[in-house]
């Protein structure tokens, strides 16, 4: 038995994709973050459940911009998906354009967000609905924000040339967090906007 | 060498910690010494040791605060303290001994010892290792800096609004437990992540998940626990600090919040934090304790079971510490039978440690002492929680100090007893020096019955109507006599934690020499020397059952372990990455050496909430431009790390 215990075996060295320990160490974050999310979504149901008033108050709110936001942030995973689908093959210049174009969706997503919160009729202070609207959605803004930071951080490392088609976990787990900011933002979506019209 | 290769064969050796080699790898995993050594050094031992002491010192704090305030109640009608004093003082001493001090140092234990009980050279996140101790330290410091300015939190550890609303607290105490407890929280995801990734990644080849001690399965059931509870109290922080500085209505009825939302993300994170306190706890008994019952415990998979099904159960119970909040009664009803429901599995690793020592042949030392204790103070501590999981007599208890003895029974059974037992038992692995077994009783024995004495008569004041949380009281409600005992027995509780510090102290300078197994143990920590080497392993240890050091002694599957051959690993700081479940190498992952980045993102992120707390913005901005620098500095892709691609070499 001893013999089968030590054959002698090649093991890839280092940070590789799925072998890499921020590999799983973003799934863990990931979980965490999801669990922050679900507690803010908890809050939101929770206050409205007990709500005494018309829920929400002024009314339901509109789809203008938040449904175009969200298409562009599902667009927005694709194209990291299809950057890192470049980076898998060692192709440096579709890695950068997936990015890219991902970078120049979010910042839209974001500019959406602000035009969508200049419109609304109240203000944080205004009551239990507003103070949630602002911070979950403020929540989700900033995870984005982030989000961007990361891409950033990814194109530069990739101009650098330090990913190929051999190493680039780095690309992967960003690309992870990506995904999963836009899988937030469908809860947070259907959270504010969706659900008002099931009750 | 400028590159790793993509793929080895990596060594298999057979090497003793005396060989040329052995000085090699020390000299690879050492922290070079001084003050700056000290403060880059992402080496798990000592990051686990500072977690100790730190723990232990917030330990010592708030056992102050707990002795001045019996002092306070030891007779009726005292002003020792005046009631604002007493409130910052029983607010504090929660503050300090569920947060800063039970969390810490089971993480303390769990970072000093996974790795050497995995296998492996270090943790999976070295550098976040360092990172999470250094939040701890400065949230706690944080959390601890409302006294300078005489203000500290003071509406309870569980802080209810509309107490800690700034309509009725509107000092800054209340801010600075806020963001000092979002500042913790981070310390503990991280390491939580930490625990979580080590334990799927790096146990030695063959160490299957059905081999792992159970300290780790404690430990890894926590640390999940942790990853899904911690949010929920950050975010009610979060939450109160919006209500409190920036008009938000979370809490607030007349602008439509809901106070009772405090109480909810509390409990969904309080409860599941108790048993994140308990269980790795409970793991080191169910390692220790078998160890000088000269036998393995009994039903191992029954207990590892148990310690999942308990932390499972743990996120369904938060409402029972909101029976008396006028919920409807058919909540009341299933929160309260899921509450019961936890007796079975506690009851399980209660009959495993009870039928291990029946079984075995114990060795009466004092860390025998301490866990078997634990045993008994458990049971108690379990009988009067199923007394107030029955929402009727809840109502009759709640607020009382019932529920005070409950808690206390809980937390210094279930934790400070297991952790002293603990020490006794790894002391020896961490110093090279054996604790004094005659201080050792002496020190057992005034703990078991000063912590009798003192907080069981606090169950008859809880039942004689005494409610929590009172700064003093009149004369001539029958109080007067239980109120003497459990002063008198938390003194002679005190003396007993004090002989403790003195034989740490003592010990560590005059104590016996330990050699690398004194206990006779059957853990891989006990294949090293004491103390560990920085390298941990000569080589990476081969497992094949369940108890490496044991192996001659008992039946065991088909391969054998080996812990002085297998891999070498020797070209930089490296170890090996096995599968989640069956732990077949997978990986040969290369280490992160020394680095300073993750002491200053952990000053960034204080300096960000300093700054927050006195709405300081541009000082806010400034930290959040360091913490990104910093997070940059820190993961910027390395070819030594095998992040970036090879460069072809001619």
């Amino acid at each position: 038995m001893a013999d089968a215990t030590f054959a002698p075996q090649a093991l890839p060295v280092g940070s590789k994709g799925r072998h890499a320990s921020g590999w799983w160490g973003m799934i863990a974050l990931i979980v965490s973050e999801g669990a922050l999310f679900a507690y803010l979504i908890f809050s939101y149901f929770y206050i409205a459940s007990q709500a005494h008033d018309v829920w929400p108050p002024g009314g339901r709110p509109h789809f203008w911009i938040a449904v175009p936001g969200t298409i562009i942030l599902i667009v927005g995973s694709f194209t990291a998906r299809y950057a890192e689908r470049g980076i898998e093959r060692g192709n440096k210049p579709r890695m950068l354009a997936g990015m890219g174009v991902t970078l120049v969706l979010g910042i839209v997503f974001l500019l959406l967000q602000g035009v969508e919160w200049r419109g609304k009729p109240f203000t944080f202070t205004s009551s239990a609905y507003s103070s949630l609207y602002f911070t979950v959605t403020g929540f989700h803004m900033l995870h984005v924000f982030i989000g961007l930071l990361i891409i950033i951080m990814l194109m530069i490392w990739t101009a650098f040339d330090y990913f190929g088609a051999r190493r680039h976990a780095a690309a992967s787990i960003g690309a992870m967090y990506w995904h999963f900011v836009t899988v937030v933002w469908i809860a947070v979506f259907s959270t504010f906007y969706i659900a008002p019209y099931l009750g | 060498m400028a590159s790793t290769g993509a793929f080895r064969v990596p060594i298999i050796a057979r090497e003793t910690d005396s060989s040329p080699i052995a000085d090699r790898l020390d000299r690879t995993w050492r922290t070079p010494a001084g003050i700056f050594g000290w403060l880059v050094s992402v080496d798990h031992k000592s990051i686990g040791k500072r977690y100790l002491v730190t723990a232990f010192l917030f330990l010592i704090m708030g056992g102050i605060e707990a002795a001045v305030m019996r002092a306070q109640l030891i007779r009726p009608n005292q002003t020792l303290l005046s009631p604002e004093a007493y409130n910052q003082l029983f607010t504090m001493h929660g503050v300090t001994m569920i947060f800063l001090y039970a969390m810490p140092v089971l993480s303390g234990f769990s970072n000093y010892i996974w790795p050497l009980m995995l296998g492996s050279r270090d943790m999976a996140f070295p550098r976040l290792n360092a990172f999470s101790y250094w939040t701890f330290l400065f949230a706690g410091c944080f959390l601890y800096a409302s006294f300078v300015v005489g203000r500290a939190p003071d509406a309870g550890w569980f802080n209810y609004v509309p107490y800690a609303s700034r309509e009725y607290d509107p000092g800054i105490n209340i801010d600075d437990y806020a963001l000092g407890m979002i500042l913790l929280g981070v310390s503990g995801t991280v390491g939580a992540i930490n625990f979580i990734v080590t334990l799927f990644r790096t146990r030695a080849p063959g160490m299957s998940i059905n081999r792992v001690p159970m300290m780790v399965w404690g430990t890894l059931t926590a640390s999940v626990g942790n990853l899904f509870a911690i949010p929920a109290v950050s975010l009610a922080f979060f939450l109160l600090w919006l209500d409190r500085q920036f008009g938000a209505h979370f809490y607030d009825v007349t602008g439509g919040g809901q106070p009772l939302l405090w109480q909810h993300l509390f409990w969904m994170f309080g409860h599941p934090w108790v048993y994140a306190i308990v269980l790795p706890a409970m793991g080191i008994v169910s390692d220790a304790l078998p160890v000088f019952c000269r036998r393995p415990l009994v039903g191992y998979t029954a207990v590892a079971l148990a310690t999942i099904t308990t932390m499972i159960l743990g996120f369904g119970v938060w409402v029972h510490h909101m029976f008396a909040t006028g919920l409807p009664p058919l909540s009341l009803s299933f929160f309260s039978a899921a509450s019961m429901v936890i007796v079975i599995p506690s009851a399980v690793a209660v009959f495993a440690w009870i039928a291990t020592i029946w079984t075995g042949r114990p060795v009466f030392t004092t860390a025998f002492l301490f866990f078997a204790g634990f045993i008994f103070v458990f049971v108690v501590g379990g009988v009067s929680g199923f007394m107030t999981a029955a929402v009727p007599l809840d109502w009759q208890l709640t607020d009382t100090y019932f529920v005070v003895a409950h808690i206390h029974y809980v937390l210094i059974g279930i934790n400070v007893f297991p952790v002293v037992g603990g020490i006794y038992y790894w002391f020896p692995k961490m110093t090279g020096k054996l604790l004094n077994e005659t201080l050792g009783r002496w020190n057992f024995w005034l703990m078991f019955a000063g912590f009798n004495i003192g907080f069981f008569p606090m169950h008859i004041a809880g039942l004689l109507g005494m409610p929590r949380r009172i700064y003093t009281y009149p004369d001539g409600l029958g109080w007067n006599t239980v109120n003497l005992i459990t002063s008198l027995g938390a003194y002679l509780f005190a003396i007993g934690v004090l002989l403790f510090v003195i034989n740490v102290f003592r010990s560590a300078k005059f104590g016996r020499v330990a050699g690398p197994n004194p206990w006779d143990a059957p853990y891989l920590e006990w294949s090293t020397p004491s103390p560990p080497p920085a390298y941990n392993f000569a080589v990476i240890p081969t497992i094949g059952s369940r108890y490496p050091l044991w192996e001659d002694r008992l039946e065991h599957g088909p391969t054998d372990s080996y812990v002085d051959q297998g891999y070498l690993l020797n070209r930089g700081r490296e170890t090996v990455g096995t599968t989640a479940l069956d732990a077949e190498p997978d990986v040969v992952l290369e280490m992160p050496g020394d680095t300073i980045a993750p002491l200053i993102l952990a000053i960034a992120l204080v300096a960000l909430i300093c700054a927050a707390l006195f709405h300081a913005w541009w000082g806010v901005g400034v930290a959040a431009a360091v913490t990104f620098i910093a997070a940059v500095a820190w993961l910027w892709p390395e070819a030594r790390l095998g992040q970036t691609k090879e460069i072809a070499r001619g």
